[in-house]
């Protein structure tokens, strides 16, 4: 960036100050991987040896077997099933509402496009509980009306359709502000040739957003396998809790064995962390088309 | 470019077949329909309830409560103020240090100073953890014998109380909190940078401007519509904060914060329609931001 300046004198100090400053983020840097760091190196070691040994000591052995426990005592994949079982159906169906509304108001004018895209992003804005009571009881109501009390309440439909009405409104909101920057010169053409409403739909817009769709199928992911606050409240049994929020419970549980639980969080870290090591640039773009539009 | 787009659908605007009529129908109502059903019916009616008296078993038990519920919080609760000053300075924080240092790294690292790749990724990494596992991470680093208390000299029998010492729990909270959004700022801000040209800043540079004088006269007013929307996410963030408390304190008033206690209110055995006052009273003071921020994302819209 600063190649162009001439001043040599400037550009001397710049330099100097610049790799102070380098040094001083870089520290910060590790610093902020430190907690991460440590909780891996504790996990594979035996809880008993830090207590005998004190915190720092030099470890006898490094092995999974806090990894292998944590496992099976925790029923590790009893839950992450459950994860991906909330996560995959609720971004699937949010990306496919999200796509068919934004697909509508940017390429059909109606009064009321506007309004709906308000509508949808300030859904998204609104705090989780003030939506709580209400829905508890409506997921019980129409339990009761098809005869299974836990056909939305305590069961994992339920919880996937509530992540699916909250993020509606972020995906909606980023999609068709994708879909204005894009000449509508293609569509008109389609128009002209008699493609039915969905054939432009399937043939001619979700091409169109397969950037915009995998950048948010990226976030999306994280944040609803993160999510633990619906999951906390709209599921009795436990057994039915995604990974995040069994941890919540976990945490009082193995209290005793400190090192088995941090492996049990770095066991639920993981999907993320793999999805931003291998995704890192879908993710870091889907949060910049929803922040930086215009 | 708003308004020619206006006019050719204008003109598109011809009979559409009742087959893509009941498709277009289907597109937007569907979506919108499980949207009102699943998150503005229950908003509103969470609303309503605020002003009633009922345990959330029976309907037939709502009794009408006027304010009372309200009457009752701000007056016979202390633990509501002492909520809200937790969650003022939660914002004061974010707002005076953590969003600051964020966007100030953000500056730091567009500048493409050496290791700016391997920075954006390292501050980045705690905003793709779920606060869940950033709960269990730094319980374990403050636990008595755990990292911090060893490097502060204490050992397992003789440990300071993080979370239990009231002189600084509130810091170590916040610190926890500025852990992940730091990063997430950071990351906000810098792609917003990315889009600023990069001519304006080196003509700053030769008219002999420094750094400070760049940033605040060059940077900053071009950034406006992200300043605007970081400052939203700051303060709603700031008001909702829930999980990391949660996952520190359990549905207790340990550290008590807005969510928290509304998540008391409303979960587990004792639902009471206080619960759903503190929840309105939540979504009260996230209006302003909201209606701040859905004006900066639809200003070129609505014009």
């Amino acid at each position: 960036m600063t190649t162009l300046v001439k001043v040599p004198e400037y550009k001397n100090t710049q330099k100097t100050k610049d790799r102070i400053i380098s040094i001083i983020i870089g520290f910060f840097a590790l610093a902020w991987l430190f907690p991460i760091a440590w909780t891996i190196w504790s996990s594979l070691r035996p809880y008993n040896d830090v207590i005998a040994n004190g915190v720092f000591s030099v470890p006898k052995t490094l092995n999974f077997e806090n990894y292998y426990n944590a496992i099976r005592l925790m029923k590790l994949p009893m839950y992450l099933t459950n994860s991906f079982l909330i996560t995959f159906p609720a971004v699937v169906l949010t990306l496919g509402f999200g796509s068919l509304i934004a697909f509508v108001v940017s390429r059909y004018s109606f009064k009321f496009n506007v309004a709906l895209l308000l509508f949808f992003t300030a859904g998204n804005l609104l705090p989780q509980q003030l939506v709580f009571i209400p829905l508890f009881k409506m997921y019980l109501w129409i339990g009761d009306l098809f005869g299974n009390r836990a056909l939305l309440y305590d069961n994992i439909l339920g919880v996937v359709l509530i992540h699916v009405a909250f993020q509606l409104g972020f995906a909606t909101f980023v999609l068709s502000s994708y879909l204005k920057t894009i000449p509508k010169e293609i569509s008109e053409s389609a128009m002209v040739d008699g493609a039915s409403v969905w054939v432009h739909y399937t043939q001619i817009i979700l091409p169109l957003l397969r950037p915009p769709l995998a950048s948010l199928a990226v976030l999306m992911t994280t944040w609803i396998y993160n999510d633990f606050f619906w999951a906390l409240v709209l599921m009795k049994s436990d057994s039915k809790r995604p990974i995040t929020s069994a941890l919540a419970r976990l945490q009082g549980e193995f209290v005793t064995d400190f090192n088995l639980l941090a492996a049990g969080a770095i066991v639920a870290a993981l999907p993320t962390l793999l999805i931003f090591i291998l995704l890192r640039k879908q993710f870091v773009s889907g949060l910049t088309l929803g922040s930086t539009k215009g | 470019m708003t308004s020619t787009a206006t006019n050719t659908t204008v003109r598109r605007r011809r009979a559409f077949s009742r087959k893509d009529r009941i498709t277009l129908s289907a597109f937007v109502g569907i979506p919108t329909a499980f949207h009102i059903l699943l998150v503005w019916v229950p908003a509103i009616g969470t609303i309503g309830l605020s002003f009633t008296f009922w345990s959330g078993i029976h309907i037939s038990d709502i009794k009408w409560a006027g304010i009372e519920n309200y009457n009752n919080i701000f007056t016979g609760t202390p633990v509501f103020w002492e909520a809200i000053w937790h969650n003022v300075i939660w914002l004061l924080w974010f707002g005076l240090i953590a969003t600051p240092l964020g966007i100030l790294l953000a500056y730091q690292i567009d500048r493409q100073i050496r290791g700016h790749r391997f920075y954006e990724s390292a501050f980045f990494v705690p905003v793709v953890l779920s606060l869940a596992v950033t709960g269990i991470i730094w319980n374990f680093m403050l636990q008595p014998g755990g990292f911090v208390q060893g490097i502060l000299g204490r050992d397992i029998s003789n440990p300071i109380s993080f979370y239990g010492n009231y002189d600084i729990n509130t810091y170590v909270i916040l610190g926890i909190a500025s852990w992940r959004h730091i990063g997430y700022i950071m990351l906000l801000y810098l792609s917003g940078l990315k889009s600023v040209d990069p001519s304006l800043k080196e003509a700053a540079a030769i008219d002999g401007a420094t750094e400070w004088q760049t940033f605040r006269k060059v940077i900053l007013p071009t950034m406006k519509p992200v300043n605007i929307i970081i400052i939203v996410i700051t303060v709603i963030d700031s008001l909702r904060a829930f999980d990391i408390v949660y996952m520190i304190y359990g549905s207790g008033t340990g550290w008590p914060i807005l969510g928290i206690l509304v998540f008391q209110n409303i979960s587990g055995g004792g639902m009471s329609m206080k619960g759903a006052a503190y929840a309105v009273i939540l979504f009260a003071l996230c209006i302003g931001p909201m209606i701040t921020y859905l004006k900066q994302s639809f200003a070129e819209d609505v014009k």
